[in-house]
């Protein structure tokens, strides 16, 4: 589903946040990316989604070359991804229903069942009865799980999230994940970048450490 | 090609929330472009106006060939024949000099003072109507009557018209060039007006690329919004040309009826009213297009 093969990834100013980095994930695999905060996970997620070109290297989404796609070409990727972000990236000028609605919108679906689709959406990460509200009424673990209806509403194959626990205490911590893990079992692949050992020791899931750019075998 | 026009109208959609979302700059910007519209159209119509009154006055261009004093019977009729028989000249009235007195008297008012004339001092004169109406035809018809004997004096009745047509042309350039330069200030204004929306919407912008929005479904609402705000300010322009015609038709209706004429301005055709409308919607869609070109590529999420 998503294959990195001696990626490398350089910044103007001659950091390098990605040092030759290859790996494979199968289709419906859960995987957690693990390092510490500056260890290149946000980058190589970046890489997926096309946010970012890799200086060498292959990134392979679905078959496609990612790093070599044409700018026309990458709304169609990206349709097939359910990206998280760390700062949520939500829009305060609408209410939570219409953050939902944003990617059918974009994709131009049936208005009817895209209803139907956001509310599912919210009812799944326990948002529903706040449909109304402006997103900056949520509190954090809120808003995250608000970031992930909207991922997951058009029901991409692939999620990828970033920091998904990040600024949350435990118990809603753990909730994203079970959240996460619901997912894993109805067959959508998931990549889940954390520097948060503890948590992901629990689901015991395949990890991908990285550290200082490279790969810890 | 449903999913089209599902997409089409929520592009629109989008527009009226964001015309609604500002409705006092909206409003200001749409009366600038009608300003700005108004005065090359509302002078445009002006033009069409006097054009038709010239055309309604004018006439057929017309020559008047006066006798001399001391011609006879047989030298009018000899003329009179003659200019029959010109193969330039359509149909030809003769205005024995009887008659040219007495027409004199009435549309002018003054029968007491020709009463009191002790001879009629007009001539008799032929009132000739040409078959070829351009400008050097008549002129060489004139020249050409101007060297027949007993002729006094030949008169190209309708050289002020033509006078007012150079005048005319002369105005009509001055108001293309006007709108060429109120064109440029109109779609400056979109760009201007779109650049800043872009940035207030940049994480909108931003989100949707991310989540993969095509280019053309995020340019759209920013195009239909050019294209409304043109269109409105169009419409703008053609109240305040009706306006000014309203305004100016109640002054003009006592100088007219002065003149013993019923004139009256008109407003501007469906068809002028249209391109109006049309060249201003496009108008704003063209600054919005340029102002979406300049600045959308700036904004990619990473």
């Amino acid at each position: 589903m998503i294959s990195f093969n001696k990626v490398c990834k350089r910044y103007p100013g001659g950091y390098e946040a990605l040092k030759n980095v290859s790996f494979e994930i199968a289709e419906g695999e859960m995987v957690f990316l693990t390092g510490h905060s500056g260890a290149g996970k946000s980058t190589l997620l970046n890489l997926i989604a096309a946010i970012e070109r890799p200086n060498s290297g292959s990134v392979v989404v679905k078959g496609q070359n990612v790093g070599s796609l044409k700018g026309g070409a990458l709304p169609y990727l990206r349709r097939n991804l359910g990206l998280i972000f760390q700062d949520h990236k939500l829009l305060f000028d609408r209410s939570v229903f219409d953050n939902v609605m944003l990617p059918l919108q974009i994709c131009g679906f049936d208005y009817r069942e895209s209803d139907k689709r956001v509310r599912a959406a919210l009812d799944k990460v326990g948002l529903l009865p706040r449909e109304k509200a402006n997103p900056i009424a949520l509190s954090g673990g809120e808003q995250q799980r608000l970031c992930i209806a909207r991922a997951i509403v058009s029901r991409p194959s692939i999620l990828l999230a970033d920091e998904p626990t990040g600024n949350l205490d435990t118990d809603y911590a753990a909730d994203i994940m079970g959240i996460f893990k619901s997912f894993h079992q109805v067959g959508v692949t998931l990549l889940i970048a954390s520097h948060d050992a503890g948590i992901l020791r629990q689901f015991g899931a395949r990890t991908l450490a990285l550290k200082q750019g490279e790969l810890q075998p | 090609m449903n999913n089209w026009l599902v997409q089409h109208v929520s592009g629109l959609l989008s527009t009226l929330r964001r015309l609604r979302a500002t409705p006092v700059s909206s409003l200001l910007n749409i009366l600038v472009i009608g300003i700005a519209l108004s005065l090359p159209a509302g002078m445009y119509v002006l033009l069409q106006n006097i054009q038709s009154l010239a055309e309604q006055v004018a006439g057929a261009p017309q020559i008047s060939v006066f006798m001399s004093m001391d011609a006879s019977h047989d030298d009018i009729s000899r003329i009179g024949r003659q200019l029959k028989q010109h193969e330039a000249v359509g149909q030809v009235e003769f205005v024995p000099r009887a008659q040219a007195l007495e027409q004199f008297k009435r549309s002018t008012g003054l029968a007491d003072v020709i009463g009191g004339l002790t001879q009629n001092p007009l001539p008799d004169a032929y009132i000739v109507f040409p078959n070829k109406t351009g400008a050097g035809a008549l002129e060489d018809l004139r020249d050409e009557l101007q060297k027949w004997p007993k002729l006094e004096h030949v008169q190209l009745d309708s050289a002020w018209a033509r006078k007012l047509e150079a005048l005319l042309k002369f105005g009509r350039q001055a108001v293309l060039i006007l709108a060429v330069l109120l064109s440029f200030a109109l779609v400056a204004v979109t760009f201007n007006t779109i650049r800043l929306q872009i940035l207030t919407q940049r994480d909108e912008i931003e989100v949707s690329k991310l989540i993969g929005a095509t280019n053309a479904f995020i340019r759209r609402p920013f195009l239909y919004f050019g294209l409304l705000q043109g269109l409105l300010g169009g419409v703008a322009a053609w109240l305040i040309i009706i306006a000014g015609l309203f305004l100016l038709n109640g002054s003009l209706t006592e100088l007219a009826q002065l003149y013993a004429s019923s004139f009256a301005l008109h407003a501007p055709s469906a068809g002028d009213t249209l391109m109006l409308l049309g060249f201003s919607a496009f108008l704003g869609w063209l600054g919005a297009w340029l102002s979406v070109a300049q600045h959308l590529w700036q904004i990619e999420p990473g």
